[in-house]
This record gives structure tokens, sequence and C-alpha cells, in this order.
């Protein structure tokens, strides 16, 4: 995996940890862009990296923003990102 | 999290036949979002899957019944709703699904749509309107707006189009609704009221096809496809399905028939059960 | 009207009835119980019976707004699992071929009757005709093999529909029954055994767990098991070309191959086991006839008068007509001078004969309208032999 798509904000341990748990099957993506449009939060974004099948998932820019509306999952046409509330038990 | 994701499963993965993913639709079609709703009601009714039959034509959208972890079948183009037919009354425990498209359903197949509506058949139509032939490249239909531009319509279609709702309720479907691939949250629920309902429901989905008649009408983008639904849709719940319009300007969606009447299937089993008390 | 009650499936006893109604007699006796049909002459009776008699046995007669539909729910209703008919004539059934080919390539078990009227187009509704049956071989797209069978009678109306369910459902095929107007219409004494002396065969299930199921993968005899709709299967059909699982495999040549290889082989190499002739009077024949359906009456008659002025006639009398009997053709036209073949048409399974009688000439009598042959027309063609 290439480095350029992690991108951990330099003040992590500060900020409010999100709950929200966003998975990208990048390789399923077929880079239609609607996830990263219509996000409520605007926690995604376009990578530069090309999946195999030549498109460019989207990455996360800040998943704290997430509120966990579930929107990217639902109108994702090729079930290629989804969203899970993290299990909190010991404190997100 | 990506690397998570990738040991991670797809919350609907059990929905589909995985092994057939990815599915042929071009990025940015409506048809893979009306997938995904379809198996978000599904979850969310908690229905038995073996209990489920998905019968789809022939189109872009008519390989939906491929990818569903369902029974399933794929039938000649026009006649999934005959075929869907026959499968409810020999097994009316089945829940059957029909979902294919505009030209599928009120091209080729509009009579078989009009009939069992008519004869209030106990099954869900789903129909991905994309205003156009997807998957023979782009001819006009039955739902192709005046004007717009096709491959079988180089100098501006001169046709008039179905209003598929109207037309629905006319025929006589205890459910009918509209709305497009934007509409996530509420196609799904209507998808969950249809299912539900005892007759014949139908839904129409009003679709993006990005690859063709997007780009000829001036829509180059999926997402500017996308915004089109969202900037002409206008939520009008319960009015008239005759004045439900899909314009440029305006795309009148939401729920417009709800309404109780006994479906064929009832009548044929209380029809046999008065015939039974003769016989003895 | 007065409506009888009965409510067993099997009328067994001695009846009088029309070859229309002992067809729908038939297919009620071997289990059918689902019936889609759009009325047209002269098969309009076999619907009105199917109407009335289907609910008396918690079965399905589904009107449907035409052949296509028809033939569509035929399916989707074998598919679930129930023993499935739909009955027409020419204009309907060249309306079901695209259909009855989705029923070829998916090996749904249906039976599809066709009352042969005068063709083409609407022709001549209440006529008979045997126009129909190379369109039947031939009449949808692509390369396969149906079974079909001719009933000449009024009892093989009840028993040939008995036989049609039982090969459908064994070979998963659609399987025709083609009678013409006259056999159809004509009313003579029909014998309805016991129920328990009809021959019931049933399409072979899986015996896989759902996670093992191929759906068209098949066994020995080229046929695969068959899942139904809510069984737990949940299986996939498609009439694309497909692989053993079901899945479309637009793409590749050796799929399509084997495919279609095995969709005409099941029928072909089970051949004999299929194929049913009647043999008469030609162990010692030296001219014979080849007839089936109506004409096949007026042959057998020829046939005997010819035997009385002391012509050493003959009569093969095809029960089934598809797959071709050829191997039974053959060997009488290896033994006798000359083939007569009477049809109520203008030359259809004349020209099968011919191409398996080789040398021995083949004389063709055409008939259209009204009027089937006359014994006496077969005769003098005997005699001129
Ligand atoms: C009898 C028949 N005629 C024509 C075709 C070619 N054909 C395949 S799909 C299609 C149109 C499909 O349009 P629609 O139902 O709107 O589905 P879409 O591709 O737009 O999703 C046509 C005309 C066919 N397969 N069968
Ligand atoms: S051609 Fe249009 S309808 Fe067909 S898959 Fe592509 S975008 Fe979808
Ligand atoms: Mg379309």
């Amino acid at each position: 995996m290439p480095v350029r798509i992690w991108r951990e904000p330099l003040d992590a341990d500060k900020i409010k940890v999100s709950k929200a748990e966003i998975h990208i099957l990048k390789d399923q993506c077929k880079g239609c862009d609607f996830c990263i449009e219509f996000c409520p939060k605007q926690v995604l974004e376009t990578s530069e990296e090309l999946n195999i099948k030549g498109f460019h998932p989207p990455i996360v820019i800040d998943e704290s923003r997430c509120v966990l509306c579930d929107f990217c999952t639902a109108i994702c046409p090729d079930f290629a990102i989804f969203v899970i509330e993290k299990d909190c038990k010991e404190g997100c | 999290m990506t690397e998570k994701s990738l040991e991670l499963k797809h919350p609907y993965e059990r929905f589909l036949r995985k092994e057939r993913m990815p599915h042929i639709w071009c990025e940015g079609c409506g048809n893979g979002i009306i997938l995904n709703c379809f198996v978000r009601a599904l979850d969310e009714l908690n229905i038995d899957l073996n209990n489920v039959v998905v019968v789809s034509g022939i189109g872009c959208i008519g390989r939906i019944s491929g990818y569903t972890n369902t029974d399933s079948f794929h039938t000649t183009h026009g006649r999934p709703i005959a075929f869907a037919t026959g499968v409810k009354l020999a097994k009316p425990k089945l829940k059957v699904v029909v979902i294919s498209g505009d030209g599928d359903l009120f091209a080729i197949g509009g009579n078989h749509f009009i009939h069992a509506a008519r004869r209030n058949v106990d099954i869900t139509v789903i129909c991905a309107n994309n205003f156009i032939y997807g998957m023979t490249g782009g001819q006009y239909g039955p739902t192709t707006p005046l004007e717009a531009w096709t491959t079988t319509t180089p100098y501006g279609n001169i046709e008039h189009a179905f209003n598929l709702v109207h037309l629905a309720a006319a025929s006589g479907a205890v459910y009918v609704s509209r709305w497009t691939a934007l509409h996530v949250r509420r196609l799904k629920e209507s998808i969950k009221k249809a299912l539900q309902k005892e007759g014949f429901s139908f839904i129409e989905a009003v679709s993006q096809c990005p690859e063709i008649y997007g780009r000829y009408n001036k829509m180059k983008t999926a997402i500017s496809m996308m915004k089109w639904f969202k900037e002409a849709s206008e939520v009008r719940n319960f009015s008239d399905p005759a004045k439900a319009e899909i314009s440029p300007d305006k795309i009148i969606v939401g729920e417009f028939v709800d309404i109780e009447k006994p479906s064929y299937g009832r009548l044929l089993r209380e029809m046999k059960a008065k015939l039974k008390t003769k016989q003895k | 009207m007065k409506i009888e009650l009965e409510s067993k499936a099997v009328l067994s006893g001695q009846h009088f009835l029309n070859g229309d109604v002992a067809c729908a007699e038939g297919a009620l006796a071997v289990g059918c119980r689902f019936f889609a049909g759009y009325p047209i002459t002269p098969a309009t009776e076999i619907a009105e019976r199917m109407a009335r008699r289907l609910p008396q046995v918690d079965g399905v007669y589904m009107q449907m707004e035409d052949e296509i539909g028809s033939i569509a729910a035929v399916l989707g209703a074998s598919y679930a699992g129930v023993k499935s008919m739909t009955a027409t004539s020419g204009p309907g059934f060249s309306l079901m071929l695209e259909n009855i080919g989705l029923a070829i390539m998916t090996e749904t078990p249906c039976v599809v009757v066709n009352i042969m009227r005068g063709g083409p187009s609407t022709g001549q509704p209440t006529m008979p005709g045997q126009q129909d049956v190379m369109q039947a071989r031939w009449g949808s797209h692509g390369d396969y093999e149906i079974i079909a069978l001719a009933p000449s009678s009024v009892q093989e109306m009840f028993d040939l529909t008995i036989e049609a369910f039982n090969l459908s459902e064994t070979y998963r095929v659609p399987t025709f029954v083609l009678a013409d107007e006259i056999v159809g219409h004509m009313w003579e004494r029909v014998n309805i055994p016991s129920a328990k002396a009809i021959q019931v065969v049933n399409r072979k299930k899986p015996e896989n767990p759902p996670s093992e199921y191929a759906p068209f993968k098949p066994d020995e005899d080229l046929v695969p098991p068959m899942a139904s709709f809510g069984e737990g299967y949940r299986f996939h059909a498609t009439g694309l070309t497909h692989d053993e699982n079901g899945r479309p495999r637009t793409d590749s040549a050796e799929v399509q191959q084997r495919l279609v290889q095995r969709l005409c082989e099941k029928i072909r190499r089970n051949a004999d086991k299929i194929v049913k002739v009647e043999r008469i009077l030609l162990e010692d024949a030296e001219v014979a006839v080849v007839a089936y359906g109506i004409a096949s009456r007026a042959a057998l008659s020829a046939v005997r008068k010819a035997r009385a002025q002391g012509i050493k006639a003959g009569l093969l009398r095809l029960v089934t007509v598809w797959p071709f009997p050829d191997k039974q053709i053959e060997k009488i036209a290896q033994k006798v001078k000359a083939l007569v073949v009477p049809e109520m048409n203008y030359g259809q399974i004349v020209r099968e004969v011919r191409r398996v009688a080789k040398e021995t000439p083949v004389v063709f009598m055409s008939k259209l309208g009204e009027e089937p042959h006359k014994p006496a027309e077969i005769l003098d063609a005997l005699r001129r032999l």
C-alpha cells in the first residue's frame, strides 16, 4: 500500500476520536464519486491511487467528522464502502 | 482503516452472489444503487431469502437477477412479469419481485404490465427507468422525454413519453411510488412497503445512465445526472399521478397510491374454498 | 350451465369425449396443476376444460393476455415446481416460439399442445392441418432438440398427453402434443385407467445440499437434477449461455459449445428410449405408408383394403414425430419398393422421410383444407407403386 494514502492528522491525539469506522473496498470501486459528492460532512476525497480496475477510489480525509449517517453505504452502486460504529466499550 | 477493510465483509454481502461481482454496470450507473436499495430493504424486513424470487428481463438492469443471492430467473425480453405471475400462482408462499427496465416492462412487455396490475397479481415490480434502451447502446424507448437525443432520435425525440406512475395507477396497482436513484432511503422504504403489500405494487426508480443517456443529453457525468435528480425532484406524496411530470426542471416523486384490494391469489383461494364446500 | 363437481384428478372409467377434453384429462391425470393459455380455435376446449377442472383439484387456471404471456407463466410455474402446460394453435404457437427457446435453454419441463389448423397466418381456423410440424422442430432460433408426439385418436390425446409430461419431466425439455383440428374435435370413447395404473414420472431432484448444487450440472444421462424455487437452493437460471452454475457466460466459445451440445445430445442419445412408432402389417410388406395424426387413420384403412386386394402393404405410424424415427423408417425403407407419405400440408415430414429413405422412392400426398385424405386415395397411390 502506498504511503501517500495514509493521512493521519498531526494532531490526532488531541482531537475527539470518531465513533465511525469507514471501510473502503477499494478494488470494488468504480470511481463514481457519489460517496464523496453526497457525504454531508465532506469526510471523503478522491485518492490519487489507481485500483485494479483503473479507477480512483475515495480515501477518508477525516473520519472524526463522520456522523454515521450511512449515506455513502447506501448510495454506493458497487458495494465498495461501508461504515460501522466502533465498539466503544473501552472508550473511543 | 483501509487495511482492515480487506478482511472485513460488506454488511450486505450475504445478499449478493459474490462470485459474480463486480457487476457489469458502468461506473455511476443507477442500477447498482437500485440493487443496493433492494438488498437493504430485504435486510431490514428480515425476510427469509429462501422465499424470495427475483425475476428480470433483458437489458442492463435485467442482469440484476444474477446478482441477488436468492432464487432468480432471467427471462426473455419483456416477459418477466408473465413469468413471475406463473411463479407466484404456483407457489403463493414466495415473495416474487420483478426488477427490470423501462423498455423491457413498458415497450415489449407493456401488455403484461397492465394486465398483471389489472388482475392485482401479488408481485412487486420495480422499474429502473433510465429513459433509454441502455443495453443495445442507447435507442429511444417509451419513457424517453420529448426532444431528447438518442441514437435513433438523431433529430430529437418526437414521441410522447409514458408517465409510468399514472399508467400503473390507472391499471389498478395497489401501491405506486416514484423515487430517483438519489433518494436511497425513501426508495428503500418504498421497496419495503411494496414487499409487504398484498397485490400488485409498482415502484418507478428513476435511474441514471451516464454512459449513454447522460452523455448525449448534456449531463456528462454520473454526478451531473444525480444533481439533476437533486435539483429537479419535488416530493408530492399522494398527489395526482396524472400530474407527476418528469421534465428537465421538475421530477415529481413520492408515493401516489396505497390502497387495499383483494389480490388475484386471494380471490383464487376463496373461489377454490367455496368450490370445496360444494364438492363435499 | 350446470357444472359437475368432480373432485378427482383421474376420472377413471369409460367416457365419450372430444380430443381436446381428453387431452386436458390426460394432463390432470399425470399431475398437471397449472395451465396458462389464451383462447384459440381449435384448442379452446382444452382451456375451457382446464378452467373448470383445475380449481377442483387445487390447481391454477390462468387466462393470460396473450400466448407469449401464457408460455412465460407456464415456465414460471414449472420453476416453482408445478407441472404446467399451455394449449394453442398455429398463430399462438408462433407467438410462443421465443419462450419455447427459453424453456429449451433453461431446461424447463413443460407441455405445449398445438391443435393444428390451416395456415399460414390466420388461415382456416376451423379446418385441420399438419402444417406446424417443421415449425415445432425448428421454429425457435438456435440449435436444439425437442420432443413432439402426434396423437391420432381421442384415446391417444389422453395417453400421449401423459406421455408428453413424462418425457418432459425426464429430459427437462419442452414437449409438444401436435394434434390436428380433427383429432382435437372428434368424439370417441376414452378409457381412463385407475390412478394407480397411470405411470407418472417426476423430474429428478438434487440430492446434494444447496451449497453444492450446480443447477445445470448434468448427470450421466446429460440431464441436470432440478430444484424448485423456494426450496433453499437459491439458484439462478438464464436464457443467456451459462455454465453449470447457471452463471452467464457470453464470452466463452467453450461454454457455448458444451451447453448447446448437451442440450441436443440429451435428446439424441436417448432417442431410442423416446421414439415410439406403431408398425402395422409391415412384416412382409412390399409397399408402406408412413403417416401420423389424422392422415394415419385413412392410411390404416387403405392398407387393410390393399391387403384385401392382395397388395402387400403396411403402415408405419409415427407416434413420435420429433426426435425423428430415423432408424425405424430406414429399416422399412430398405425392405420395401416404395413409401407413401400422406400429410395435411404441402410437404413437411416427407422431407425427413426422403432423407432417411435414400434411394427408396417416396410418394408424397398433400392435402390442404377441410377434407382429410380418403382411404381410397391412399389405396390408389399404393396400387400405382
Ligand atoms: C425480442 C428481443 N428484442 C430485442 C432485444 C434487444 N434488446 C436487448 S435489451 C433491449 C432494451 C433494454 O432496455 P431497458 O429495458 O430499458 O433496459 P436497460 O438496458 O435500459 O437497463 C433490447 C431492445 C432482445 N434481447 N430481445
Ligand atoms: S449503459 Fe447506461 S444503463 Fe447500462 S450499465 Fe451503462 S450506465 Fe447503466
Ligand atoms: Mg432502460
